[in-house]
């Protein structure tokens, strides 16, 4: 293969970089023995790259190194505080939470516990078919002849699981053995009539 | 697997290990590594932007936007790459969307192509000797040097910067500046060609020589 100098300066910088085929190298190499210019033009382009390659061929302002250390810098602390940002809010954030639950458990127990009043007391082991009398005006019930039936005007007479549906509760001094204040059982009272003594006397009438 | 010794004996090994085992930490988070690892690379992320902005204040500027940045996607950096090529490509890209903002270029587009379209031939045929890269020791020629490469038009300069000064091989050239490979060969031709025939000149001016360049000596 033979090359003139225009195909040489065509491939001079694929040469220079290794790119040009076996046979299009050994032709240019061949050129480069006979023909000055070319060589010429391939020793300066080798100039040229060896010069601008040089790491002494970049230089940098004075005080760029300091001033980009310092940017740097700026930048990795204006991250930390970003986060700084996100923890102050996540402190309190976090405390709401923990108030918030705090007051969800407080009320869990508060909003339901224990009865302290035997008033509340829906009772408990009451015979259903009891028959009781209930005090509209009071939501109490009671077995018949209680002295504490308030209001006789309003008086009904049903079932215990009735009166129990319908939301009354029992009075506490003739239903006393069916209820617990804080879950501890109440003795009877002896003035009042327990439940068997009322049923007898309700059989009995 | 090299051997640890071989490691510690060997320079480039070692650096390159010292240099993954940076990444590794600032990408786990301790970010006030960072300075440590891009200041082997700080002047040629410059030099890259310089040489697309052909203005220091700039060129600065947006070398340390592109270090920034680099540090805030850390963590998309993978070791496939070399890290000084990422570090550049992120510098090359942030100074030509500077340029972009800044000028228009749909005229100079179209002299882009009759440019590239015609073939350059070299003009001077001196007899030339290797220039002893000391001659680089001297200011004044880094000076004339910066000044040739400064007198190219953009589309030579970037090309010629980032294959001849950044060493990025010719697809790294070609994919940081959003061109094929065959015009960063031709480009780079004219390039080469062009500072060669600039470089000439100053060498029949005695710009090489081992004297200092006399006022009046000035080749353009």
């Amino acid at each position: 293969m033979v090359v003139n100098c225009e195909q040489v300066w065509r491939e001079i910088s694929n040469y220079l970089e290794g790119e040009t085929d076996p046979a299009l190298r050994a032709a240019m190499d061949d050129h480069f023995c006979t023909c000055k210019a070319c060589a010429s033009v391939l020793a300066g382009t080798r100039n040229v790259t060896a010069l601008y390659g040089d790491e002494r061929m970049i230089e940098v302002p004075a005080g760029f190194s300091r001033r980009l250390e310092k940017k740097i810098a700026q930048g990795v602390r204006s991250e930390k505080s970003g986060w700084s940002t996100w923890s102050a809010w996540l402190v309190p954030v976090a405390a709401l939470v923990l108030i918030g639950v705090g007051v969800r458990v407080a009320n869990s127990v508060t909003l339901n516990p224990p009865l302290k009043s035997e008033h509340a007391d829906p009772g408990h082991d009451i015979p259903p078919d009891m028959p009781v009398v209930v005090s509209v005006a009071t939501r109490t019930f009671h077995v018949a002849g209680c002295d504490f039936i308030h209001n006789k005007e309003t008086v009904r007479t049903m079932k215990a699981s009735e009166a129990i549906r319908e939301g009354y509760v029992p009075c506490v001094r003739c239903m006393r053995k069916y209820l617990s204040v804080a879950g501890l059982p109440v003795g009877l009272d002896a003035d009042a009539l327990t439940a068997e003594e009322a049923l007898k006397e309700t059989e009995g009438d | 697997m090299p051997e640890p010794n071989a490691i510690l004996n060997n320079p480039e090994l070692a650096g390159g290990t010292r240099e993954q085992d940076l990444i590794a930490r600032v990408q786990r988070g301790q970010h006030e590594l960072f300075y440590e690892l891009v200041q082997p690379f700080e002047r040629r992320v410059y030099a890259a932007a310089l040489a697309i902005l052909r203005n220091e204040a700039d060129a600065e500027d947006v070398a340390q936007e592109a270090v920034l940045k680099a540090l805030a996607n850390i963590r998309q950096f993978r070791a496939e790459a070399r890290f000084s090529t990422w570090l550049i490509q992120i510098a090359v890209n942030e100074a030509l969307m500077r340029r972009r903002r800044e000028r228009t270029r749909s005229v100079e587009s179209i002299d882009d192509h009759r440019d590239e379209e015609s073939e350059y031939k070299p003009r001077e045929f001196a007899d030339w000797r290797e220039i002893p890269s000391e001659a680089l020791e001297r200011k004044e020629v880094r000076q004339k040097l910066a000044e040739a490469l400064a007198s190219l038009d953009h589309k030579y300069r970037e090309v010629f910067m980032l294959r001849d000064m950044e060493q990025l091989n010719i697809q790294e050239t070609a994919e940081a500046l959003g061109i094929s490979i065959a015009s960063v060969k031709t480009r780079l031709l004219r390039a080469r060609l062009m500072l060669r025939d600039l470089l000439a000149v100053g060498w029949q001016q005695g710009w090489f020589s081992r004297e200092p360049m006399g006022k009046g000596n000035k080749p353009w």
